[in-house]
């Protein structure tokens, strides 16, 4: 240290040589680590564009239109995976959201003091369990009990909509999907909005309430519209994470390349069709189709993270001060 | 009159809405853990701990090779990932100009949201195509998952550190990096390592990274990191895609087991943090 009293001027040099050359160090130490980040990323997006390339050249952009998956024809094409990623995760998300909204007001306006830490805990504990026991759990409970009771019903119930087709026996498909997609997604979305809400100012809440609106209108009125940026970045964070969930739905799905109008067959997403290839793809044009996927879900979680970002970044006031 | 019961009864719905939408997540959550637990406990017993998979067909075995082999995984990731994580954070929060700072906070968000299998399938591209599966690559791709958890989790502690003890350690003329790594780094240690623990949490139930990386594996214990290490989530995986029921028992079990290590983990997780922020902020 400087503060050190120093004997001669050689000493004193040296020691001042010394800091400089440790606050170099640790800058460009920790300036590698974060050129690291930049890199790895980089390298993730040019290693799987670059190794999908063969694929490209031989389909070009009508791999996203091509609805034939045939490792025998050699050829490939993506359109029922994209089908099955965008129905399962839509459905995913008309259920999660308001499911989510209401469990963020739940804990950020009603709960009473000692329940909102131990709800929320428990909520965030959802998401903490690993996706291959969520899909184990989908493939073995949940999926036939879909199967047995709420498929038939909703067929019955609502069978004139095209959506709710003949029930399926094994439980296995999109339908379940989107189940298990909901169960992953919802407490994302629940604790983001649940921050978002309670960052709402007390005062435009107690002025709402003053002027003798009633809790609901209070959440109506300032609650939700404050925060309605914020929120539409959790959706669009947790939209992400179900297109790219691959483990639980791989499990559940069943695997097809079926395009229709029913939720309940069994079908494929994008993750899923990855994943269930890991024991190994007969040709290289296979592997390079199979990374040619693995572009498109990269691009898709590019955008919905990014998106979201610039949601969280630009449009809400109360993050984008604190960041 | 009329108006105002009108608002009353819709002001009571909503928040009986708001109130069975909470319990129903909580009933998700306790129905997922009771089944795991019901189906699972009756497999588990010492030989379930202490023996190695059983061969193909063959009644009975444990899970004791996927034990060691994700503890060696995680252990490596850890190596991996903390480093990079806690000096990322420090050059965010201590050195960065606001220039330089943006773009690699992006790039982090970035890299924590994107969809694991892809990532398992980069280091497939990166380190097993003309190689082979191996304990290194599924331990690579795990870092790269933690990564971002451990960079954040440090961020956040790093910006709690009040500034006035930051100040009062460079107006003593102490340099820079000595401040750093002598009053900011300790002083946020339980922050660090509430995040690392989480990471190892999500980490040791991730099986999209692992897929391509360290999944075909033998059924005894494997310590060699250059082959592919049996692990827990893989095997639950490959388990629950069979017909035979014997092996759902046995996935069960080693369910349980995984959601009993990440639940306790994230608990454990949590109640550290709240200590070490009621430390910090005082």
């Amino acid at each position: 240290m400087s503060a050190v009293p120093t004997s001669s001027p050689l000493q004193a040099r040296r020691h001042r040589l010394r800091g400089r050359l440790g606050d170099l160090g640790l800058h460009g130490l920790t300036l590698a680590a974060a050129l690291a980040c930049l890199v790895l990323v980089g390298a993730i997006v040019w290693k799987i564009l670059a190794l999908s390339g063969d694929s490209f050249d031989r389909f070009g952009l009508g791999f996203v239109t091509g609805r034939a998956w045939d490792p025998v024809k050699h050829v490939f094409g993506a359109l029922p995976f994209i089908y099955g990623t965008a129905v399962s995760s839509l459905v995913a998300l008309v259920l999660a959201t308001p499911l989510a909204i209401a469990i963020g007001l739940y804990l950020s306006e009603l709960a009473p003091r000692g329940v909102r830490g131990i709800v929320g805990s428990l909520v965030e504990l959802l998401a903490a369990i690993p996706s291959v026991v969520l899909g184990l759990w989908g493939i073995l409970v949940l999926g036939p009990f879909l199967a047995h009771h709420v498929e038939p019903s909703l067929h019955s119930a609502l069978g004139f909509i095209p959506l709710f087709g003949d029930p399926q026996q094994t439980g296995q498909g999109l339908f379940t999907a989107a189940v298990i997609l909901t169960i992953m997604i919802v407490p994302i979305v629940a604790s983001i909005s649940r921050e978002l809400f309670l960052g709402v100012p007390r005062e435009l809440e107690e002025g709402a309430l003053a002027l003798g609106a009633t809790r609901w209108e209070m959440v109506r009125g300032v609650i939700l519209p404050a925060t309605r940026s914020g929120v539409a970045a959790a959706v669009i964070l947790g939209l992400g994470r179900a297109v790219g969930e691959a483990i639980a739905v791989t499990q559940v799905i069943g695997g097809g390349t079926r395009i229709g109008w029913s939720l309940f067959p069994p079908a494929d997403t994008l993750a899923s069709k990855i994943a269930s290839n890991y024991q190994g793809a007969g040709s290289g044009l296979e592997i390079s189709s199979l990374l040619y996927l693995a572009a498109i879900l990269l691009v898709l979680g590019l955008i919905a993270n990014l998106v979201a970002q610039v949601i969280v970044r630009r449009f809400d006031p109360l993050r984008g001060a604190r960041s | 009159m009329n108006r105002d019961r009108r608002r009353r009864i819709v002001n009571r719905t909503m928040e009986a809405v708001a109130t069975v939408a909470a319990i129903v997540a909580i009933a998700v959550l306790a129905i997922v853990v009771i089944s795991v637990a019901k189906r699972g406990a009756g497999a588990i017993g010492w030989d379930f701990f202490t023996k190695p998979q059983a061969l193909f067909g063959q009644p009975g075995g444990g899970i004791a090779n996927a034990l060691v082999g994700t503890a060696l995984l995680v252990v490596m990731a850890c190596a991996m990932a903390l480093p990079v994580g806690v000096l990322t954070a420090v050059y965010l929060t201590e050195f960065a100009p606001r220039r330089l700072a943006v773009p690699i906070q992006v790039v982090i968000d970035v890299l924590a949201g994107l969809p694991t299998i892809v990532i398992g399938i980069f280091v497939y591209a990166l380190l097993v195509i003309g190689h082979t599966q191996s304990g290194i690559a599924g331990a690579f791709a795990l870092a790269i998952i933690m990564l971002p958890l451990v960079a954040r989790a440090t961020q956040e502690v790093l910006l709690l550190v009040p500034s006035t003890l930051r100040e009062a350690s460079l107006a003593l003329g102490v340099r820079r990096w000595r401040t750093v790594l002598g009053v900011i780094l300790p002083s946020s240690v339980g922050g660090i390592l509430t995040g690392t623990v989480l990471a190892v949490a999500r980490a040791a139930g991730e099986t999209a990274p692992l897929l391509f990386t360290s999944s075909i594996f033998a059924n005894s214990v494997q310590t060699d990191v250059t082959k592919a290490l049996p692990n827990i989530p893989v095997l639950i995986f490959t388990y629950s895609e069979q017909p035979d029921p014997a092996l759902h028992e046995q996935a069960w079990a080693a369910a349980l087991v995984l959601m009993a290590f990440v639940l306790v983990a994230s608990l454990a997780a949590k109640a550290l943090l709240a200590r070490s922020r009621r430390k910090l902020v005082g």
